[in-house]
């Protein structure tokens, strides 16, 4: 057995400790769940494979949505959950990086105190990977969904900004839009003045009625007055919020009073920062950064992070996690629990002892 | 001996070989009509492979010939980080094509990409499934939407009569190559005002992974200096 697999099968016993069940979802999963959840953009980081009785399959790029699914059908709760095994990822931009490599996880699905069950994760990796001395960042994509929600504006404006959390550029281009910071554009209002015509006929599966739907939602969004100048500094300084832990819940605590929408959140996080310290974790200088986890895979929607070795910007994270109760709530076909885990790469630990 | 690959048949070996023409080699094809054998006039140490257009990126990519001619398209979409295993020489003028996102002209409400992102949510909402965009450009067409922010969509996959996908109700959108829209309007489709996602044109390409020794490097350079 190789020092990676060894010490993969190494975490996973010190995971089972903590009461974790050792679980080996199957490597291909239906890939019409996962295309579901991620859209497109998942087959240009897994490989899809098929065969003619099950339709389109995907080596497992993750273990989390399995997980999830087998908890959501038959779990009792509360439960932990631990394993080990390989992920496949497409490399399509960085031949340096791998595309099958070991993780091991650490899955916790239970109701009664959020902010403890991230903690205990936290510091279960902080743990693990102390020898390395690693540097942890820290987000909550919560608080920018609550910021969302919390702005005077439309709910067809903000289901637009949830709906692109995760592509900053474009939830950003969204927002200048929303706020009249930038006109829209001159075919839009060409439409709206009614000066779009077509001698075609409507080809294809949408029809003439979801067309006009769309105008009239156009013409409605053009009467709703932009997001206010104040609110959108309030965003703006929201998303910028990038300090150690008790400086940034400071600030946020300055900002819910203009974004009194932000408050249970922001809440949470204090609750987090409590149950953190708690475990020995030293909050004073644990980084933490309101956009922090943005680009990453779509399922957090709490707590969120990461641990980096410094002077490797090469590396990706060495682990990294978040909550994703929002996940066992789609997975769960009515049913929800609060969840949060974490991963982490037993072959990036051997390299780096290695190299120490 | 320094291999080129051209596309075998059609106008674009036509053009090629007026292009290599124009300056002073004269490249044939030899042998029957059938036979995929060829010749270089003009120039010592050089021979012609006479290939399909499509196979010319993985023959470059792969280093069974050194210089090869081919649309950009399929150079971008057949070859990941193909920066790093080809380089351009010359763009010839010809075969020009563009891959273009196109929707039906009934859809008045759309115009841009944005617009096609804020379709595909509704889309999703009221037929249950996502928007689907007929292509076979699968790599170019997703990293151009993900860079254009549209999410909510499926691609399906379309070797041919990719226009007529939507009539039939198998796709909702294309991208597509086209030249001169013809085909596209025919078929009640238009090109989104951003919708351009490569514009292609036959271009002369050097493998960077090719042996050479020497003797082939100085043919290269000498062929090169007389190409461009």
């Amino acid at each position: 057995m190789t020092d990676t697999r060894q010490r993969a099968y190494a975490l996973r016993a010190r995971f089972a400790q903590m009461g974790a069940q050792v679980v080996e979802p199957p490597v291909l999963q239906p890939a019409g769940l996962l295309l579901d959840l991620y859209g497109e953009d998942i087959r240009a980081r897994a490989y899809v494979t098929s065969d003619a009785l099950r339709g389109e399959q995907m080596l497992r790029p993750d273990f989390t949505v399995p997980v999830v699914q087998m908890h959501m059908a038959h779990g009792a709760e509360p439960a932990r959950y631990t394993y080990a095994g390989e992920v496949f990822r497409r490399q399509e931009d960085d031949p340096e990086r791998a595309s099958e490599y070991l993780q091991v996880g650490y899955e916790v699905f239970d109701r009664t105190d959020p902010a403890a069950a991230d903690a205990e994760v936290f510091a279960l990796i902080s743990e693990v990977t102390a020898p390395l001395g690693l540097r942890a960042s820290t987000g909550d994509i919560g608080i920018l969904m609550a910021a969302v929600d919390g702005l005077d504006t439309s709910d067809r404006r903000k289901a637009a900004l949830r709906r692109h959390i995760w592509r900053p550029r474009r939830f950003r281009a969204l927002l200048d839009r929303f706020s009249g910071r930038v006109p829209q554009p001159e075919t839009r209002a060409a439409l709206l003045a009614g000066k779009t015509a077509t001698d075609a006929p409507l080809t294809g599966l949408r029809s003439q009625a979801e067309i006009d739907a769309r105008i009239a939602a156009l013409r409605a969004d053009a009467a709703e007055p932009p997001i206010a100048a104040a609110q959108m500094e309030c965003l703006d300084a929201l998303l910028n919020v990038r300090e150690t832990l008790p400086f940034a819940l400071s600030q946020l605590h300055d900002l819910s009073v203009d974004l009194p929408a932000i408050r249970p959140a922001v809440k949470r996080l204090d609750a987090r920062a409590k149950a953190l310290a708690a475990r020995q974790i030293d909050i004073d200088s644990l980084e933490f950064e309101t956009s922090y986890g943005r680009t990453s895979m779509e399922y957090y929607d709490g707590f969120v992070f990461g641990f980096y070795a410094d002077g490797r910007p090469d590396l990706p994270p060495v682990a990294s996690g978040g909550r994703y109760d929002a996940l066992t709530r789609r997975l769960g076909q009515g049913a929800e629990i609060p969840a949060v885990g974490a991963v982490i790469r037993p072959g990036l630990l051997v390299d780096l002892e290695r190299a120490q | 001996m320094i291999k080129l690959g051209v596309p075998s048949k059609g106008r674009l070996m036509e053009k090629t070989f007026d292009w290599f023409d124009k300056r002073g080699i004269t490249l044939t094809r030899t042998g029957s009509d059938r036979e995929y054998a060829g010749a270089v006039e003009g120039v010592e140490g050089v021979a012609l492979v006479l290939l399909s257009a499509g196979e010319v990126p993985r023959e470059l990519a792969a280093g069974h010939i050194h210089l090869g001619v081919t649309g950009t398209d399929l150079i971008h979409e057949k070859l990941p980080l193909w920066e790093q295993q080809v380089e351009p020489l010359a763009e010839m003028g010809f075969g020009h094509a563009d891959l273009v996102l196109a929707v039906p002209r009934g859809w008045v409400d759309v115009d841009l990409t944005d617009d096609l992102d804020a379709v595909a949510a509704a889309f999703r909402a009221t037929h249950g499934f996502r928007l689907r965009i007929a292509t076979k450009y699968h790599r170019l067409v997703r990293d151009f939407l993900r860079d254009a922010g549209v999410a909510d969509y499926a691609i399906v996959d379309s070797q041919g009569a990719t226009e007529g996908t939507v009539a039939n109700e198998t796709a909702e959108a294309i991208a597509d190559i086209t030249s001169s829209g013809e085909t596209l309007r025919a078929n009640h489709l238009k090109i989104l005002s951003d919708g351009l996602i490569l514009a292609s044109q036959a271009t002369l390409w050097r493998s960077r992974t090719a042996a050479v020794d020497d003797t082939d490097r100085a043919v290269l350079r000498a062929l090169v200096d007389r190409l461009i």
